[in-house]
């Protein structure tokens, strides 16, 4: 039986053999894959980025107390980014699915409509939820906007929601039953965080201390993406983020504040999504490695 | 001779949503571009799954048809000069069009002449044109939502992976982006590898079929359907008919195998509606009955592909729908530990809309409308009224609402019977939503109705005096369907209301609230947008539209009032009595339209016929007045209708227009009297006989 971590390690082979680079979570909380700097940042803009890692990822409001079998706080996604997205990109997701032993003829295997939105990110795409036997166990993405900016190329984004897919291949009813190698359960590293974290979340955080924080982080975004340094301006947007999400666990922000607050992240968002494509300009897009190309791009922009 | 054109767009999964139109749009557009093109065929056929869009044009042309091309050129006044001779302008056009002066035509347009240049253009080879309609058919389809993807600029509503471009058995050669089109299309995703190559229509579909795509979207349909029924037929009962989920299921499959599967029947504790709603709209699943119509523990699938290891497929999906109802079943309980009042405090949490407060501030204006609705049509009781009016949005913060939202009012009526409250007030919270889709049934409780059109005119009216008004394809709030429901309720209950007073009393109701137009403007721009409605439901009754006009020219705030003028004048169309009633209607009317004054001195009145009209009238108008009153519009019109004979004999007697004004103006009060009452129950000037 395949252990969650032999999953992660054929996912890295697979991906890395396709020519991504194999990247490591980014060092801050953040609710999704997409908000680490390798797919936010590096999906905007003409310059070419394959890269795959593992995400973990925070969302404050499904912590269960440990106790459902479904629902954590803190989870993993497996993020994939293909920019500019390949043709082939639906086959080689099924076949990076055959190296987790998932063969394709032998179960129902769906592309069922799905819109991705993030409204704090500016950021939207058009894709699948990819469906195993009736279950979800991928969100597929083709980036369109990110930031509020269009994204030329267009990035395909593959998340795997790889508990689910262990939970599959596994056979486990719960998450937490899940062998993360042979004697040590997803539930033996994970679960009293679970639990400590449900009640931080809902019980001890501090709304008083979070909303100065998220005030504070605001103004250093602000600050440093004016200094023109885009990714540690970028740390303070996510930063704001979590702190919001940590407040709305808490049920500490109202219907109307909450338009406020998800306004106010995604202008940072935006600021600094702006000053990232300038930095990379004023690099002259050094990914792009064919030469013509480049200087095409680059004196297109100039009359643009 | 004749070949068949096959265009296949190879497409990665379209949304399942966007099918039946997108379909439609590509049957609309091919018609339009093969015209425009002037390539003819016999059949026209399009086809569609998930993976491809395709156009099938049988028995095309070999040949374009012969055009005949008119350019109009300049008027024939500055064609010719003084001397009659060609102007410069005249062989300037000439030239232009590659003719000779002398092979121009004069001909008139809008009562001018100009100069025109008629020629023929022989018709290119089909094989020749295709190549730029086809692209242009392509780019021409737009979707409800489209994409780009990879380095490429074009949209579409997914990534376009293949073309396939057959004119018989030739390629038709162009491309979109990087994809050339071939003689080559794919079979199934899972079940086939590899391009298969076409050489023809036929073959087109025996590879297809072969390699497990069923093109055709009904034969599809039939399939599937079949397929559930024979599924749930050996599991004992059978499959809820929902047109809906057999359309999306259809375009979610390229080759359908239905399954069947089971879960716990412990899960039957929680509401019907619920499983239902977490089969269908989470998994599209089809839900089974007992013949005695109870729901069974064990759901319908339907696989996109073969029946190879379903062992496997069907447990997982049974592993998926317990988990699901799990969660179902986790609500239900939770939620019941609440009574539901014990969740309206959370209403001052909930946005209803920013500018028009919280949930809160709703429901205590709901309560207000509501009361007052009920005082006037004298259905259901304050207390309940009240009672339900408080109630009805309490399940929004119910869990299960939270995560099925389509619940809502189903589990409030759940809930309300739980808390131990009132049917009637159960029932309402439940009806108050209705009709939530065209067709849908209306409230039928007292309760009900009250707090549905409560519902309706405080949406309506909140969303109008904050300038929020559906235009065109935009209507966000779904204000047409509540005004639409609005209209059907008032009528079907024969609810005598005087609707532009209601509207300004639930006005009345928002105080407090910054609104950006006064009651009168709100009021009448509201009663201008649901007589509106009223006139589409009118118009799907079958009634006409000059009877329509005629009534609606007669204006009331009373839409059964309405309603009933429209029953008596639509049959009054094909009464014996109607030739009788528009000759006294027309005999008055035509002389006295511009006269205002409907007095008469009966003193100056000499002739026998017109003191007999004049009598006749008097005795008359009362009888016509409490006619209307008690609504008998038909009665009223055919005792207008007897005053036929003493109109004639008013007519043939007398002048109307003599000299003496006195006599005169009594003449024209007597018909614009009689014009006057005719005109009571519809203006029938408008009426076309």
């Amino acid at each position: 039986m395949l252990t969650f971590q032999e999953m992660i390690l054929r996912l890295h082979d697979f991906w890395g053999r396709q020519g991504c680079i194999i990247q490591q979570p980014y060092d801050m909380e953040k609710g999704a894959g997409t908000m680490n700097p390798a797919t936010f940042l590096r999906c905007l803009g003409p310059e070419p980025w394959n890269v795959a890692y593992i995400e973990p990822s925070r969302r404050p409001t499904d912590g269960r107390y440990g106790e459902n079998p479904n629902r954590l706080q803190h989870y993993y996604q497996y993020q994939v980014i293909l920019k500019p997205s390949p043709d082939n990109v639906i086959d080689l997701y099924l076949n990076s699915l055959r190296e987790l032993g998932i063969e394709a003829d032998k179960h129902d295997i769906r592309l069922v409509e799905d819109n991705w939105e993030s409204p704090t990110l500016g950021a939207w795409g058009l894709g699948w939820e990819i469906w195993l036997d009736g279950m979800e166990i991928t969100q597929f993405t083709y980036f369109q906007q990110c930031g509020g900016i269009d994204c030329f190329p267009v990035s395909a984004e593959i998340t795997y929601g790889i508990e689910r897919i262990a939970m599959y291949i596994q056979n486990k009813e719960s998450v937490f039953d899940i062998q993360w190698v042979d004697g040590i359960t997803y539930g033996d590293v994970h679960h009293q965080s679970e639990v400590d974290y449900s009640h931080y979340n809902f019980e001890l955080a501090d709304v008083a201390s979070l909303t100065t924080m998220f005030n504070l982080c605001e103004k250093e975004a602000q600050r440093v993406a004016a200094a023109h340094l885009p990714q540690p301006a970028y740390d303070y947007v996510l930063k704001c983020s979590h702190l919001f999400n940590l407040l709305d666990a808490r049920g500490a922000i109202s219907v109307t504040e909450r338009t406020g607050y998800i306004g106010r992240v995604r202008n940072l968002a935006r600021l600094v999504a702006g000053e990232y494509l300038q930095q990379r300009k004023n690099m002259g897009y050094p990914l792009i490695k064919d030469e013509k190309l480049r200087e095409q791009i680059l004196s297109a922009e100039e009359v643009g | 001779m004749k070949r068949d054109l096959i265009l296949e767009i190879g497409v990665e999964e379209l949304p399942s949503a966007y099918m039946t139109r997108a379909l439609a749009d590509l049957q609309t557009l091919a018609e339009k571009k093969l015209t425009e093109a002037r390539l003819g065929y016999d059949r026209l056929q399009i086809l569609g799954t998930p993976r491809r869009l395709t156009i099938i044009a049988e028995g095309m042309t070999e040949m374009q048809g012969d055009a005949n091309i008119e350019n109009r050129g300049p008027k024939k006044t500055s064609a010719f000069d003084v001397d009659g001779k060609p102007s410069k302008a005249g062989l300037g056009f000439a030239r232009g069009q590659g003719l000779e002066f002398d092979q121009l035509e004069i001909r008139e347009q809008g009562g001018i002449e100009y100069l025109f240049a008629v020629k023929r253009e022989a018709g290119r080879p089909a094989a020749e044109v295709l190549p730029e309609v086809l692209p242009d058919i392509i780019n021409s389809l737009v979707f409800p939502k489209s994409m780009r993807w990879g380095a490429y600029t074009t949209r579409f509503a997914r990534p376009i992976r293949w073309l396939l471009a057959l004119f018989g058995q030739d390629i038709v050669r162009f491309a979109i982006e990087n994809i050339e089109s071939s003689n080559l299309t794919y079979g199934h995703r899972f079940l086939s590898s590899g391009s298969l190559e076409v050489g023809g229509l036929a073959e087109y579909k025996q590879k297809l079929r072969d390699n497990f795509v069923i093109l055709d979207q009904e034969e599809r349909q039939a399939m599937v359907w079949q397929q559930v029924q024979d599924v749930a037929a050996r599991a004992g009962g059978h499959a809820m008919q929902n047109e809906d989920l057999l359309e999306e299921v259809t375009y979610l499959v390229e080759y359908p195998t239905a399954f069947f599967g089971s879960f716990s029947s412990s899960y039957l504790e929680v509401p019907p509606e619920v499983l239902t709603t977490s089969m269908i709209e989470h998994q599209r699943y089809f839900p089974v009955y007992s013949d005695s119509g109870d729901l069974l523990p064990g759901f319908i699938g339907v696989k996109n592909g073969r029946d190879y290891s379903m062992d496997l497929v069907i447990a997982g999906n049974e592993r998926v729908i317990k988990a699901r109802l799990e969660d179902a079943l986790f609500f239900w309980r939770e939620d019941g530990k609440k009574t539901l009042e014990s969740m309206v405090p959370g209403f001052e949490n909930v946005m209803f809309h920013e500018r028009l407060g919280t949930l809160m501030d709703k429901v205590n204006r709901l309560g207000q409308i509501s009361v007052n609705l009920g005082t006037v049509t004298g259905l259901s009781s304050s207390d309940k009224l009240q009672r339900a009016a408080l109630l009805a949005k309490a399940d929004l913060l119910s869990a299960m609402v939270y995560e099925f939202p389509e619940l809502q009012g189903i589990m409030g009526r759940y809930y309300a019977l739980q808390s131990g409250e009132d049917t009637e007030v159960a029932q309402a919270i439940l009806e108050h939503y209705l009709p939530r889709f065209a067709g849908d049934s209306l409230p039928a409780s007292a309760a009900g109705i009250v707090l549905c059109l409560s519902e309706k005119l405080h949406n309506l009216v909140g969303c109008f005096a904050i300038g929020i008004k559906p235009t065109g394809s935009q209507d966000p709030y779904a204000l047409r369907r509540q005004a639409l429901g609005l209209v059907n309720i008032i009528l079907e209950n024969k609810l005598h209301i005087d609707l532009r007073k209601i509207l300004l009393e639930t006005y009345a109701c928002f105080s407090g609230v910054k609104l950006k137009f006064d009651a009168d403007t709100t009021a009448s721009e509201l009663m201008e947008f649901i007589l509106q409605r009223m006139r589409g439901i009118l118009q799907e009754r079958g009634i006409s539209y000059d009877v329509i006009d005629a009534v609606f020219a007669v204006p009331s705030s009373d839409l059964t009032e309405v309603a009933d003028r429209i029953t008596c004048v639509d049959e009054f169309k094909n009464a014996a009595y109607r030739d009788d009633f528009m000759v006294v209607y027309n005999r008055a009317n035509n002389l006295s339209r511009k006269w205002e004054n409907d007095e008469v001195d009966q003193s100056v009145l000499v002739d026998e016929s017109e003191k007999n009209l004049y009598a006749t009238m008097h005795h008359l108008a009362p009888r016509v007045r409490d006619m209307i009153a008690r609504r008998d519009y038909e009665g009223a019109l055919r005792a207008l209708a007897g005053l036929r004979s003493s109109v004639d004999d008013f007519f043939e007697a007398v002048m109307i227009m003599v000299d003496d004004e006195r006599l005169k103006a009594s003449r024209l009060g007597l018909l614009k009297s009689i014009a006057n009452y005719c005109q009571l129950v519809a203006d029938f000037s408008k009426l076309v006989i």
